[in-house]
């Protein structure tokens, strides 16, 4: 989040989806009261509704405002961390206006200190800025996929649009230039745009660095390009018809070539729309329908909720203030020694920071290497130099579908982490089983068990020296041996 | 004259706020059209809106049983391919 400027951070520090640095501390929930849908994509697919998976669009119930604000208070009750409600569906917030803003009127009176924020599609956007700037709503997400119909009318095949479905090129017109209103409209009216785009190899992979630049200049402050979800079993257009994701390389590249413009997002989970918890621990099965249908919730224990979400502000705040200040103050000799001493290596002439930068894998847990190795469901993974360490990319080292009689066996699902390390040359974890340990370094990634519990950039960094001062990194990266 | 939601309804409210004679109505397992008040929105639009607005094909039939929104009409996926995947799928 180092990019942003200031006035920005500070209104998104307490934000999972925003901050990289927040998401460790701070949680969200999505709460699906919006059903209702007022356009179609390639990606999605209406009819699905399935506990093991996890993407955007998918939910197990649907909620009425009411439900929707006492599972919130539950929610707000039983984890503190929690500092923001949003609507993203499973259908579009905007094409049930009634459904959303009941939602945050009601939320709003029992839970000011909750934050609300709604993610879009952008067709119905402008005809609701208004609105959504008198329910105090400080963040929206726009889905942004082209600024080009004849690239839309390849993922977009319908809208309804003034009582009519509109397909094709025209559709694809029509929604282009609502998405750019609306946005044009929020950044006037000064709410935070974050900008979601989906990156379909062959459709629009090329195209998004235009959308990078073009939604940047008409003030976005943040753009999160995320790969495409498409699976035969999911039953959408792109699965059905053989689609295929990005690889995690080509992911990272675009996102770099993004960067040049704008602040890009890496740390995304792409949640379904009735997510709950921390980011990557989705906590959603603790608060059904009919679990928080039982709770009761008395003023007081909503308002002793209420001092220990506060409580704990205060304390994150500390930590951070307590970070920074050790980040300011003189190293001690012995890391000046470690870190800046030229390396013996290195040819002469070239500077004490030369090396490659190396892509590092984390299992990571509250912003700590916190993680065993087996039990990491995703890991963070990190550019790193000698500089510094740069979060790039998450990686899920579970099938987004894992169970269920149409969803593929259990295969071997080392490999498929293994796999889905790609282009890393170490992974940190907490600690590591004798097997992986054999297989990963077999595969040319080196696990690192030597740094438990301790801060994630820092220990990358100095693992990044170590490899330095072994002569590892004057060659390129090696390329990767089949797992 | 009038349409019907039959059981591949997905329950998603899009049509009911659009109806202009209010026919629509939420019911289990799944949302209904009162026939008598139907009127296929002659009158009041071009097109019937609720299977205008449907994202499922096939979920609403006129009285000769016959889809608004054949399969194909609204993903763009070729019928034939569709039972093509899903036969690889249950074959897995």
């Amino acid at each position: 989040m180092n990019a942003l400027p200031d006035d920005i951070r500070r209104r998104v520090e307490n934000h999972p989806c925003y901050s990289e640095e927040a998401h460790h501390h701070f949680a969200r929930m999505h709460a699906a009261v919006a059903p209702a849908c007022n356009i179609q994509c390639h990606y999605c697919n209406r009819k699905y509704d399935c506990a093991n998976e996890s993407r955007p669009g998918v939910v197990s119930e649907l909620l009425t405002p009411e439900q929707a604000v006492k599972k919130t208070l539950a929610v707000a009750a039983a984890i503190p961390q929690l500092s923001v409600l949003g609507i993203a569906g499973p259908g579009d917030p905007l094409a049930n206006p009634e459904r959303t803003f009941t939602t945050f009127r009601l939320l709003a009176e029992k839970a000011p200190d909750i934050k609300l924020c709604v993610s879009t599609n952008g067709l119905a956007l402008p005809e609701h800025v208004e609105e959504l700037a008198r329910h105090n709503i400080d963040h929206v997400t726009i889905t942004i996929n082209c600024i080009d119909p004849d690239v839309g009318e390849q993922i977009y095949p319908w809208i309804f649009w003034k009582h009519k479905r509109i397909r094709g090129r025209a559709a694809a017109e029509i929604l282009i230039e609502q998405q750019q209103k609306g946005l044009e409209m929020l950044v006037a009216k000064g709410i935070l745009v974050k900008i979601n785009s989906v990156m379909i190899p062959g459709v629009n992979d090329e195209h998004l660095k235009e959308v990078s630049k073009l939604v940047k200049a008409k003030g976005a402050f943040l753009h999160n390009v995320m790969p495409l979800i498409a699976e035969p079993e999911h039953g959408t257009f792109y699965g059905v018809m053989g689609q295929r994701s990005p690889t995690p390389a080509e992911l990272k590249a675009l996102q770099d070539a993004c960067e040049g413009d704008m602040a890009m997002m890496r740390h995304c989970r792409q949640c379904r729309a009735d997510a709950v918890g921390l980011l990557g621990e989705d906590r959603g099965a603790e608060f059904t329908l009919e679990k928080v249908e039982a709770m009761e919730l008395t003023d007081e224990f909503l308002a002793e909720a209420l001092v220990r979400r506060i409580a704990l502000r205060e304390k994150v705040a500390a930590e951070r203030e307590a970070k920074k200040a050790r980040a300011h103050a003189p190293q001690p000799l012995t890391s000046v020694i470690t870190f800046h001493r030229p390396s013996k290596s290195a040819p002469a002439g070239r500077p004490a920071s030369a090396g490659r930068p190396v892509l590092m894998a984390v299992a990571a847990k509250g912003g700590l290497i916190a993680e065993h190795f087996g039990h990491a469901r995703e890991f963070l993974v990190y550019e790193v130099t000698g500089e510094g360490a740069k979060l790039v990319g998450l990686r899920k080292t579970e099938l987004y579908c894992s169970g269920g009689d149409t969803c593929g066996e259990a295969v071997d699902v080392l490999g498929n982490t293994i796999q889905a390390l790609a282009g890393c040359e170490v992974v940190l974890c907490a600690k590591i089983g004798f097997e992986p340990w054999g297989r990963l370094e077999a595969a040319g990634i080196q696990p690192n068990g030597e740094h438990p519990m301790e801060e994630i950039e820092p220990a990358c960094v100095a693992v990044w020296h170590e490899m330095l001062k072994a002569g590892k990194l004057d060659a390129a990266a090696p390329e990767r041996k089949c797992a | 004259m009038a349409l019907e939601i039959i059981e591949t309804c997905v329950n998603c409210w899009a049509c009911l706020p659009l109806c202009p004679s209010q026919a629509i109505y939420e019911a289990k397992p799944h949302f209904l059209i009162d026939a008598n008040k139907c009127t296929e929105c002659v009158g009041d639009y071009a097109d019937p809106q609720c299977a205008s607005i449907c994202p499922i094909e096939g979920a609403i039939v006129n009285e000769l049983n016959e889809p608004l929104n054949p399969p194909g009409s609204l993903t763009g996926i070729p019928p034939a391919r569709w039972a093509k995947v899903q036969r690889e799928i249950s074959a897995r």
